[in-house]
């Protein structure tokens, strides 16, 4: 059987995260493919409920990326982002569903390597963990 | 600083006393309506009613074990356009009063020109099981042995676990906790509003009511107790319903009616998500979402609407149970809004319905917490 590859979501803010995923490409950093980018204006308009959907569509993974915390170009939007993803984390937790899925990291337009290393962890985390159990139940 | 007198009761009637009291408030023009449960003409429901004829009143049965809906809607349709210009007098359980307190946070209700007037609840009988209780019972003997310790499996769901059966947020409170109903009901005055009621109706309140210590002692006590028994309830709710076998034999009996949505007071969104043009899709979209999984369940979103509906009003959920009251198969809603809700509460230190003064959760931020959140 072939190998299982993670297939990642990742809602990325525009002034950070997809700036820095821009320059890890154009200074060819390698890094896993598995990463379907959609690229949000900010952290803090991405709703649980787009995480919740990726995850119940079969997404193995879901990332906010946003920027570092004081650094958002909106002010606070990283802020709220990061309430919302702890009340969703603690909310999947409770109802014994896989937090652990559900990843945010605060990544700089000027931090390239530091993108690909994220992508690597979360591809090589997720790989560890395996597909998620929720794509398998139609009828949920 | 709270005063509080203590309204004598003739015989034993708080019912009619109670209803006097509110016959004086619109008597001496200290409000000029007021929105009251008032016994249904049919016996099987007692029901909100905006009142401004005095003798309407006579229906009043603010003791009545039964909540038909979470009358904190009700407020905020009466107030969400304009706020209500003459003084109104709104009588409500404990659960409806932090809803409609979360609702002006959410820009959904005034509370101006509005006299709060909150009322110890032991609990109440679903809109069905009501009738039958009202055919052998009273309000009154109902209250009088509810606070006795006595547990009662066949209250609401709602009622069972019920944080906070006395107010946390009135202008005035009705109280029953831990006084002794034959001899009096406390009366107490929390805010400015609330003291120049009791002043207009001639009532002499003091800050060192015996009554009134003694139902805090009753209800500090009270209070102890539920949370030791919430705590129970959380553990237990949570084995049942984690995990997703669990989760998916739960929400087997929904049918996406959306009741749940409908009835609950503090899905504050005037426009669903769930019932925007995101969820009509064509019918190659169907087939496509059927064709990527292999097979859908129709309607589709069933886990997808319960867990948005979690995160986005988990942080102000008050317990008041009208989700499974309004599920017609029975899904133990209140159950796990209650479990997720408290959890999340708990995250940020909320509690829904307290005070004006607490913000929203989601609507606000501090710069240093929630450090296990994005760093590696």
């Amino acid at each position: 059987m072939a190998e299982f590859e993670p297939k990642i979501i990742g809602f990325l803010c525009n002034w950070c995260t997809c700036a820095a995923a821009d320059l890890a490409g154009t200074t060819r950093t390698q890094y896993p493919p598995n990463m379907h980018p959609i690229r949000v204006m900010c952290s803090g308009t991405v709703d649980p409920a787009y995480i919740i959907k990726a995850l119940l569509s079969g997404a193995d993974a879901v990332v906010v990326g946003g920027c570092h915390p004081g650094d958002c170009h909106y002010v606070s939007g990283n802020y709220k982002a990061r309430r919302r993803i702890a009340l969703l984390k603690t909310i999947l937790e409770t109802l014994g569903l896989d937090e652990k899925r559900v990843w945010a990291r605060w990544i700089s337009a000027s931090e390239g390597p530091e993108f690909a290393q994220m992508v690597k962890e979360v591809t090589e985390e997720t790989r560890k963990q395996g597909p998620n159990p929720l794509a398998d139940n139609w009828e949920l | 600083m709270a005063i509080s007198t203590v309204l004598n009761v003739a015989d034993g009637k708080l019912r009619q006393t109670i209803n006097a009291f509110l016959q004086d408030l619109l008597n001496k023009k200290i409000v000029e309506a007021i929105l009251v449960p008032l016994a249904h003409p049919a016996g099987n429901n007692v029901v909100p009613g905006l009142v401004t004829d005095p003798e309407s009143l006579k229906l009043a049965d603010v003791l009545a074990p039964v909540l038909p809906v979470n009358s904190a809607r009700i407020v905020s349709a009466i107030t969400r356009l304009t706020p209500v210009s003459k003084k109104t007098a709104v009588v409500m359980k404990s659960c409806e009063l932090r809803a409609l307190i979360e609702l002006v946070k959410l820009k959904q209700a005034s509370l101006d020109n509005l006299i709060l007037i909150g009322v110890d609840c032991p609990g109440a009988y679903s809109v069905k099981d009501y009738p039958r209780f009202a055919a052998e019972s009273t309000s009154d003997d109902f209250v009088k042995t509810a606070w006795r310790g006595k547990e009662d499996p066949s209250l609401r769901a709602g009622c069972q676990i019920c944080e906070y059966p006395v107010p946390l947020f009135a202008d005035l409170t009705i109280g029953l906790v831990g006084v002794n109903l034959d001899n009096g009901l406390l009366l107490q005055a929390n805010t400015e509003a609330g003291k120049e009621v009791l002043e207009k109706l001639g009532l002499t309140g003091n800050t060192d009511n015996e009554v009134a210590k003694e139902r805090e002692a009753a209800v500090s006590q009270l209070l102890d107790e539920i949370k030791k028994k919430r705590q129970k309830f959380f553990d237990q709710t949570q084995k049942e319903i984690g995990g997703i076998e669990n989760l998916s034999a739960v929400f087997g009996p929904c049918i996406q009616c959306h009741n749940c949505k409908t009835v609950c007071p503090v899905c504050y969104c005037r426009e669903c998500f769930f019932d925007s043009p995101t969820f009509e899709l064509e019918a190659d979209r169907y087939l496509g979402l059927a064709k990527k999984k292999g097979t859908i369940r129709m309607p589709v979103d069933t886990l997808f609407f319960h867990l948005t509906r979690m995160t986005h009003m988990g942080t102000s959920c008050v317990g008041c149970g009208c989700c499974e009251e309004s599920c017609p198969n029975g899904i133990p809603l209140l159950k796990i809004f209650q479990l997720t809700g408290d959890k999340v509460q708990k995250l940020f230190d909320y509690i829904p319905g307290r005070s004006l003064e607490d913000e929203l959760p989601p609507t606000v931020f501090k710069e240093d917490e929630l450090k296990w959140i994005g760093e590696k």
